[in-house]
């Protein structure tokens, strides 16, 4: 299995404790990326959502029951699924930083890389994008619209990253050594309870650095070797056990 | 009235009678291209895939026609490159058949695709690491290469053939069938392999995923092999139904015997694989990811029972009906056991495509629900009629079945 590292590693790290599932991370990501409403937003499985939140439980029944809430954007995998099978090299994870990226112009819509991808976190264009109502002026100018019939992802608001590396350049600072704090994506600054932190996983300087060493940090499905670029820490048990598969035996 | 089109010294039905045929199957062809128009204009928003389901009834439509085609390139490998004389007589038939499906199969990936008009891209941008760029290269190349093979076919047609040019490029065509015959079977074989690898190397869906030999995972075997299995029946059920249809008996019994036998040795050994194959994805691989083999299967349509209608009434079964000469040389039985054959082919391709993507496999994620709506059905239908359209064409005008003559003699 290839591996793909590099000295940067951009890495999202998600609270779920203090996740209340309240969308402001999905409408945030929505505006941001220039993801256009639908006319049927009713259809859940055709939206695009390139930030899904998921409500998890700890399957136990009133008044014992507890909730959490899960977002997931695209996990950057080291190992990607979707990277190896795209017959165009529309996506391909290879700039500083490690994010997957996905070339719009020349994805030919196979999906692919949407069937191998176990997160969802791909999404494909079903119909023509339409904003309505003068919806159109409001468009993020940094971030390309897609066509219908290609596959789109979240890419942690990668515009944000040229903006802060031609940030650093004006400031004259090397645009691949981010202090904290200088990118950050459209979901973490969309979130009330903070629960989102962002960064450089590999920068000591970073706040992620320490966070991803939480003894209560997890990956979503380790045991598959995707190494996502997403963490989550959950201080409760249900919650880190529901991001793997475990057989019965396994069950702690 | 166009009986000067018929090949030497058949007879056939008139020709309202036949196109009275033709507007039925071009009844079902229109209501195909009436949807696919409508893929094209509005986008693929509007059939039954979604987000779960990128893959669908399309997919598992081209996996299991190309399968069902493939009794093109193993009977052409067979007839030309072993010299086994006798499938003279179907060879023919098996050649329009892959020509159908595949160009069948390549009508619905055009509206498969989001955007058709870079499909080119597969050439252009290739990359190596994916299965699907192979499928893509070889499934065109094949395409080109029965093409090639059918050809003389269509210039044999009797007013065609008077033609001293088209005769003569008709027979230097023939001359050198067995090149493109060794061609089409090693691009068939590699493209067969790689719509199974296209799912077996999926590591992050567990249904499908394998490990396997070199670069290829197991399923790129066991897709050549289930292909070549069944790929040989299908001909055969198809000359029978044409048979059925019009009266006539058009290839002798023993031929099809043999391409029984053929497909049944085949099938034999697939089915001999594909078991060890399920019982170490069951116990080895599907324990090292947390999972139990149980999980994989939810409600009736992702029920274990396609798992073992699949292995056992559909696989274990018909191969050893094919390979028993007593059932094989009966035609009721020889027939049944090719539509359970095929009939597993078929279930194979289906699981590998929807049931693959149906599994949650986050453990908080749930089941997801496919239904193909009217635009994947009514384009499917179309590639169908499209297919019976060509053959319909192909029977009355092109001296298909050599044996026709002889074995119609009152």
């Amino acid at each position: 299995m290839q591996h793909i590292e590099f000295d940067t590693k951009w890495t999202m790290v998600v609270d779920i404790d203090k996740c209340t599932g309240c969308g402001a991370c999905m409408v945030s990501c929505q505006a941001e990326n220039n993801i256009a409403p639908m006319e049927q937003g009713s259809n859940k499985l055709k939206t695009l959502t390139w930030l899904l939140v998921y409500e998890l439980n700890n399957g136990k029944d009133f008044p014992n029951r507890e909730v959490a809430y899960l977002p997931r954007p695209c996990m950057q995998c080291g190992h990607p699924a979707c990277v190896p099978v795209c017959p165009v090299v529309a996506t391909t994870k290879d700039e500083e930083g490690g994010i997957v990226s996905q070339i719009y112009p020349r994805c030919i819509g196979c999906r692919y890389c949407m069937a191998a991808c176990p997160y969802h976190a791909r999404y494909f264009g079903w119909l023509d994008p339409v904003w309505p109502g003068g919806m159109d002026k409001a468009l993020s100018p940094t971030t390309s619209t897609r066509p219908r019939g290609v596959v789109e992802k979240c890419n942690f608001c990668h515009s944000r990253l040229l903006n802060a590396r031609e940030r650093a350049r004006n400031e004259g600072m090397d645009p691949n050594k981010l202090p904290d704090g200088w990118y950050k994506p459209a979901c973490l600054e969309g979130c009330p309870t903070g629960a989102i932190s962002f960064g450089d996983s590999k920068n000591p300087e970073h706040k992620v650095h320490e966070l991803i060493k939480d003894p209560n940090a997890f990956r979503i499905l380790e045991s598959i070797g995707m190494e996502p670029q997403v963490y989550y820490i959950s201080r409760r048990d249900w919650v880190r056990e529901q991001s793997d598969n475990h057989l019965a035996e396994d069950k702690h | 009235m166009d009986s000067n089109l018929f090949p030497e010294g058949v007879t056939r039905c008139g020709l309202p009678k036949f196109m009275l045929w033709l507007t039925l199957v071009s009844a079902v062809l229109l209501w195909g291209v009436y949807a696919a128009v409508q893929v094209f204009m509005y986008g693929i928003g509007v059939t039954g895939l979604d987000n779960y389901f990128g893959f669908g009834l399309w997919i598992t439509f081209d996996l299991a026609v190309i399968a069902l085609g493939a009794g093109a390139f193993f009977t052409g490998f067979l007839k030309y490159i072993l010299k086994i004389d006798q499938l003279k007589n179907i060879v023919n038939l098996a050649v329009i058949l892959g020509f159908l499906c595949y160009s069948g199969a390549m009508l619905i990936l055009t509206m498969d695709i989001g955007q058709p008009i870079r499909a080119w891209f597969g050439y252009w941008h290739p990359n190596v690491h994916s299965m699907l760029t192979e499928v893509i290269f070889c499934i065109t190349c094949y395409c080109t290469v029965l093409i090639i093979e059918f050809i003389p076919l269509v210039l044999e047609q009797k007013q065609l053939n008077k033609i001293p040019f088209l005769h003569h490029f008709a027979h230097h065509l023939h001359v050198n069938m067995a090149l493109f015959a060794g061609i089409g079977t090693f691009l068939s074989t590699f493209h067969q392999g790689s719509l199974g690898g296209m799912y077996g190397v999926m590591f992050g869906r567990p249904y499908a995923y394998r490990e396997g030999f070199f670069i290829w995972p197991w399923t790129f075997f066991l897709f050549v092999l289930s292909a070549v299995g069944s790929g040989p029946v299908f001909t055969v059920l198809v000359c029978t139904l044409i048979e059925k249809m019009t009266g006539k008996k058009l290839v002798e019994y023993k031929v099809k015997a043999l391409m029984g036998k053929i497909a049944g040795t085949m099938l034999c050994v697939y089915m001999f694989f594909k078991i060890i194959d399920t019982w170490a994805w069951a116990v080895g691989y599907l324990p090292s990811v947390g999972l139990t083999f149980e999980q994989m299967f939810h409600g009736n349509i992702y029920g274990q029972w396609l798992l073992w209608t699949e292995l056992g009434l559909c696989g274990i079964l018909p191969a050893i009906m094919l390979i028993s000469p007593a059932i094989k040389n009966n035609p009721s039985l020889l027939y049944t056991a090719a539509i359970l054959d095929c009939i597993g082919i078929s279930i194979n391709r289906y699981v590998f495509t929807v049931q693959t993507i149906a599994i949650p496999v986050m453990p908080f994620d749930s089941w997801q629900m496919y239904a193909p709506n009217w635009a994947e059905w009514a384009t499917s239908l179309m590639i169908c009629a499209y297919g019976v359209l060509v053959l319909s064409l192909c029977y009355r005008y092109l001296p298909v079945f050599p044996q026709e003559v002889k074995l119609n003699k009152k």
